[in-house]
């Protein structure tokens, strides 16, 4: 038994690949915390898919897809704010355009680009056992500024998103608050798409994130246990990965929905009882 | 408080989507004033409230706070009910404590002082024993008093509360008032918008009643007539709400 746990990691790639399944599993979910109680689901997904064709650009220049994805998606999230605002459609319908745009954008640079030589399988649905020594630093680095951001904010985010119109009488920007988390969401889900892919990084996003809403009381709690639950997820999800040869996107979702279903059968009914509509 | 202590709105007209929600609205409210801000639904009331928190942008006219034209500080609002996300697992504590976020600055969390502060605030409403309790477990008039509670927190001179009576019941409103008035004593300026006449009867220093536009201003007594009721809710509010206003002076 003890060998199954420990021998995988003879092998380099897949310590690395055990440290970012462990970042993506806890930082997903601690920025989930925030998409799953602003009801924002849709706008995660659509940020993951829209930050292909950056991507994209990152393969062709042959450098680490962080280093395009990243601006790319903090680009993407102000554009959808900004398609919403300039044509008073709704934010729902414009995020839905940007998405399909984008992801449709992607598809096709990937179809022209002969010389770049990638997986469109691990890209769609996440090959954590291929992350690069690179990858790794920049995956921490990432996390450490997105907690960094995330405790500078914390008192704006929590009124903003419980409270926008008293947050934005007491002079919190909230403006500018929204467009903060948008950025470090943004930066999570490049985290997240090595590990789960572009389809499937939204299961670790708002998975983990909702099992622990119907478990913990506080939303700090909420962080910590979906950032428990995410972990736990990820890092099963690699051995079954491992051991299975199964693309770890789809073995670490399916480990997240599974204990969803197991918090909302045993726990789900307080949370209902306690939701004011 | 200072000798000018009090709002001044001269003159402001708002316009929202296109339409316009207040038109050239003249009133001045003085420190220790309870005023009954009242009208229709899509009277203006939330309109007023934003103009006067400097969150909706004013057409023409300006208000005026504590003499300083350009100052929000010290203004506290308690919100719609619609207006709140009820899904954010918040604690009567932690939404207290949100009225103390003023005062934190990025890379700052609430400190003693701010604690301290709570826990006073959440005395002066009696609910420091419900503090662990979540915001969606209380009874609406609960919720009403914990968003008063933050609004003391944040030290404001000035507290805005909207449509505060909605799903409260009539012995919790009292509760509500109760609070508000003793606010009042203490030279704070609370207006209160409601489009519930039966509780403006008597509670009020004065009120405000405006349809888009003002159409009475001035103590309870006064401002109450059958031509500005039947302004504000047409012919049938004439009878049915006067019957409660005669009923409410009686009590």
């Amino acid at each position: 038994m003890i060998d199954y746990i420990f021998a995988p990691f003879q092998y380099s790639f897949m310590v690395r690949a055990l440290i970012v399944s462990v970042l993506v599993g806890v930082m997903c979910p601690v920025l989930g915390a925030y998409v799953v109680t602003r009801g924002r689901a849709f706008l995660g997904d659509a940020l993951a898919h829209s930050v292909l064709p950056g991507m994209v650009v990152a393969f062709l220049l042959n450098i680490s897809p962080f280093f395009a994805a990243v601006p790319a998606g903090v680009v993407i999230a102000v554009l959808m704010g900004t398609v919403s605002r300039r044509t008073g459609i709704s934010e729902d319908t414009s995020i839905g355009i940007v998405f399909a745009g984008m992801f449709a954008l992607g598809l096709v640079m990937l179809s022209r680009a002969t010389n770049v030589n990638v997986n469109i399988e691990d890209l769609l649905l996440g090959q954590v056992l291929g992350v690069s020594q690179t990858d790794v630093y920049v995956s921490i680095a990432l996390t450490v500024l997105v907690l960094v951001g995330l405790y500078a904010f914390h008192p704006q985010l929590t009124y903003t998103t419980f409270d926008q119109i008293g947050a934005s009488v007491i002079g919190i920007k909230t403006g500018l608050i929204e467009y903060v988390l948008l950025a470090l969401l943004a930066l999570v889900i490049v985290i997240g798409i090595q590990a789960a892919g572009i389809v499937l990084v939204m299961a670790m996003l708002i998975t983990p994130a909702a099992t622990a809403y119907l478990l913990a009381r506080r939303f700090v709690g909420m962080m910590v246990i979906g950032a428990l639950v995410g972990a736990t997820s990820a890092v099963v999800g690699l051995y079954l990965s491992f051991y299975a040869d199964l693309p770890s996107g789809p073995a670490m979702a399916l480990l997240a929905t599974l204990i969803f279903a197991i918090a909302a059968i045993f726990k789900g009914g307080w949370r209902a009882r306690t939701v004011i509509r | 408080m200072a000798a000018n202590a009090g709002i001044t709105v001269e003159n402001i007209t708002v316009v929202r989507g296109g339409h316009t929600a207040l038109d050239d609205i003249t009133f001045e409210v003085g420190g220790g004033t309870l005023m009954g801000v009242l009208g229709p639904n899509g009277a203006g009331k939330s309109s007023l409230f934003g103009a006067i928190a400097g969150t909706l942008p004013v057409a023409r006219g300006k208000v005026t706070l504590h003499g300083l034209a350009a100052q929000r500080s010290g203004l506290a609002y308690v919100p719609q009910r619609d207006s709140i996300n009820w899904a954010f697992p918040a604690t009567v504590n932690d939404v207290v404590t949100m009225g103390r976020s003023w005062n934190v600055g990025w890379f700052r969390q609430p400190g003693v002082r701010d604690k301290e502060m709570v826990r006073l605030c959440l005395e002066r409403v009696n609910l420091w024993e419900q503090r662990n309790a979540l915001v969606t477990e209380l009874s609406g008039g609960q919720r009403q008093r914990v968003f008063i509670a933050r609004a003391l927190a944040q030290e404001a001179s000035v507290i805005l509360l909207d449509e505060a009576f909605s799903g409260v019941d009539v012995g919790a409103q009292e509760g509500i008032v109760e609070v508000l008035r003793s606010l009042r004593d203490e030279g704070k300026i609370v207006l209160l918008a409601t489009h519930d006449l039966t509780n403006l009867a008597k509670r009020f220093d004065s009120v405000l009643c405006i349809n888009c536009h003002v159409c009475a201003c001035g103590p309870p007594d006064e401002a109450f007539t059958p031509e500005v009721l039947e302004e504000l809710y047409g012919s049938h509010g004439v009878d049915f709400d006067v019957d409660h206003f005669n009923y409410g002076r009686q009590a």
